[in-house]
């Protein structure tokens, strides 16, 4: 129905569409439909329909074994569903291999930081290049055939070390980076392929504050170039200052979806994070209803308690 | 002083031989190989020694059954080596990297268990090996078999020079193509590889295809190593491919320092000095009396020379595990 698309309220096109689990977007770049992947008995993903909207960036949040980075992984080819259908940008991306999606402009980053330890950064940086000529056996022998492109890579990366402030650790070894430092980098490096979509598993996990700040206002302005951004997070105050769509994963399958402020109020949501068998919020009338409640039942309780004692004791009473 | 009764101009004279001579070179260009697999590529290969007998074996069958001109039966040791990488590769490499260890020690010794296996009597010729091959490549020696070359106290004869010229040669341009391809865009992909196999792929680069070629770099300057061997010894013996010559090119490897491209050379001359210094002073002290028959008889010399170079390796590692070469930096990166 792209003729009734919604008028875009809030720039993301996503303003009046409903908040239910596997709505339809205007225009997404992901679309899933009836993903499964099981391990053994345990169904780790069952996802019955996902799209994702282009040019916006999608937070997927959901408790612990939630089966989000397993669902990360199907999407980015590293593992295979048991049966279900993904797209890409309208071609079906079922069975194929993560170096050709991500050739394709579907580059991923890993909850566990994968910095190149024994490269320099800017090493890291440079082989986040698609399409380099260098990279042909043949072609890698004769340098003059591959400097020219190894130097304006070399530029785009400086500029892109330049944004993330890793300019002076350019030419030291990636593993001598900070915890925060190299999921920097591989956000940088990532970025190098000029994606169409990035997946972050985790980007702030293990990032102090001042740094998640920086991390934040480089994925914010990703949409801006073009760069649709899917991300896996645990920090609330993360999701609610750069999501513009939220998705809630629990045991496998998504239960919800929306704004972060529809997300927040959803009652689904919160049973899947506290529990579905949670005592619901109670106020002070009932409390003190309660509490009266109780000690009345106390007070019978002690009544039929004397009533008891005293029966023996007659009935002692006889037996003398 | 008991110790000069000890020549220890004939000892340096022998060392340096030997540190420069066909062994050497031999080790060298096989633990070239061995660096571009295990140095730059990650794999684990324990079965160098299989395309060590394969090279030797194209070329040598090249010119026996086929007749072949001496530069086509090369070639036909390339083809040999590559063929056998890919036959370990395809199965292998889309696996984890333990599997292509265990694959490749196996590989290796059914090659020699084939080469000399009776069935294969009429192409091989069993254990007796090939030696009617060598000829054709004797009619390009530009060295006067019948005289010595040397400078100094080091000489050769001109047959073995031919050998050890040829050896070097390859050597250095093995290097030289090492060197060359490591430090390219297509060496920085292979590295990345080494270092995390999912994040080269999530950066779009086809690691199977990638360690492919890597196994098949390696492996045909292996095959070269059995090639300069075979020229040089004018044989393809069988029983020379045992399995422990592949720690040999691993402990020369070592010893240069991995993932370094002039480790596999310095590795090699450091190994035949040290082994043939300690063999030839370990003689002489047994001939002179100075160490008691009652300690070590002359037949004993020759496996105490393995203890003592070993002994030696082992202090190698604890004080510089990172080989001669190597990087110290590198090394405690690694260990994270």
């Amino acid at each position: 129905m792209p003729d009734e698309a919604p008028i875009l309220v809030d720039g993301t096109g996503l303003g009046t569409i409903a908040n239910e689990p596997g709505v339809a977007k205007p225009d997404p770049i992901v679309v899933v439909d009836k993903m499964r992947r099981a391990f053994g008995g345990i169904v780790a993903v069952n996802v019955d329909h996902l799209e994702i909207q282009r040019g916006v960036i999608t937070g997927l949040i959901g408790p612990n074994g939630a089966g989000k980075t397993t669902f990360f992984n199907l999407l980015t080819g590293f593992d295979s569903p048991n049966t279900g259908h993904a797209e890409f940008n309208g071609a079906s991306i079922d069975g194929t291999s993560p170096h050709t999606l991500a050739r394709r402009g579907m580059v991923r980053t890993f909850q566990l930081t994968k910095s190149l330890t024994r490269l320099s950064v800017m090493e890291n940086m440079k082989l986040g290049s698609q399409k380099q000529g260098g990279e042909v056996f043949w072609r890698a022998l004769v340098p003059p055939l591959w400097l020219t492109q190894d130097r304006e890579i070399e530029k785009r990366a400086d500029v892109l070390l330049e944004r993330f402030k890793l300019s002076h650790m350019r030419d030291e070894y990636a593993g001598t980076l900070s915890g925060g430092q190299r999921k920097l980098l591989e956000m940088a490096r990532a970025l190098m392929s000029s994606p169409e979509v990035i997946m972050l598993d985790e980007p702030m996990a293990g990032v102090n504050p001042a740094l998640t700040q920086d991390l934040l206002e480089h994925v914010k302005g990703l949409p801006d170039e073009g760069v649709t951004v899917v991300f896996v997070e645990h920090d609330m105050d993360v999701v609610r200052d750069i999501s513009d769509w939220v998705v809630v994963m629990a045991e496998g399958s998504i239960i919800a979806e929306g704004s972060h402020s529809t997300i927040t109020a959803n009652r689904d949501v919160i049973d899947a994070y506290l529990g579905t068998h949670h005592d619901a919020p109670i106020d002070f009338d009932e409390e003190a209803a309660r509490i009266t409640e109780d000690e009345a039942a106390a007070a019978r309780e002690i009544a039929r308690d004397e009533e008891i004692v005293q029966k023996i004791e007659e009935a002692g009473d006889d037996d003398d | 002083m008991i110790l000069a009764a000890i020549d220890w101009g004939f000892i340096f004279d022998q060392t340096i031989t030997q540190a420069i001579g066909l062994n050497a070179a031999v080790y060298a260009i096989a633990a070239i190989g061995l660096n571009v697999h295990f140095g730059y590529a990650g794999l684990l290969n324990f079965g160098q020694v299989g395309f060590v007998a394969m090279g030797a074996y194209g070329m040598g069958l090249s010119i026996t059954l086929w007749n072949l001109h001496p530069l086509l039966a090369v070639v036909g040791g390339m083809v040999f080596a590559a063929f056998f990488a890919l036959f370990l590769g395809v199965p292998t490499l889309r696996l984890r990297a333990d599997y292509l260890a265990i694959v490749t020690i196996a590989a290796a010794e059914i090659v020699r268990l084939l080469a000399r296996s009776t069935a294969m009597r009429d192409i091989t010729r069993g254990a007796e090996g090939l030696n009617e091959f060598i000829g054709p490549f004797r009619e390009y020696n530009p060295f006067n078999p019948s005289l010595v070359y040397g400078i100094g106290v080091i000489d050769f004869r001109g047959t073995e020079f031919f050998a050890i010229v040829i050896g070097w040669v390859v050597a250095f341009l093995a290097v030289l193509v090492v060197w060359l391809l490591m430090r390219s865009p297509w060496g920085r992909v292979v590295k990345a590889i080494r270092e995390d196999e999912d994040a080269a792929l999530a950066l779009g680069k086809n690691a199977y295809y990638y360690k492919m070629q890597a196994l098949i770099l390696g492996g045909v300057i292996g095959g070269f190593a059995g090639m300069v061997d075979a020229i040089g010894k004018a044989t393809v013996q069988p029983d020379f491919f045992v399995a422990p010559l592949t720690f040999f090119f691993w402990l020369v490897l070592i010893l240069g320092g991995v993932g370094k491209v002039w480790s596999p050379i310095a590795g090699a001359v450091i190994y035949w000095g040290l082994i043939t210094f300690v063999q030839n002073l370990g003689r002489q002290l047994v001939d002179e009396g100075v160490v008691p028959t009652s300690v070590m008889d002359p037949s004993q010399v020759d496996q105490i020379r393995f203890w003592i170079v070993g002994a030696a390796l082992a202090l190698l590692m604890v004080f510089r595990p990172q080989g001669i070469f190597g990087s110290k930096e590198e090394m405690a990166l690694d260990a994270r």
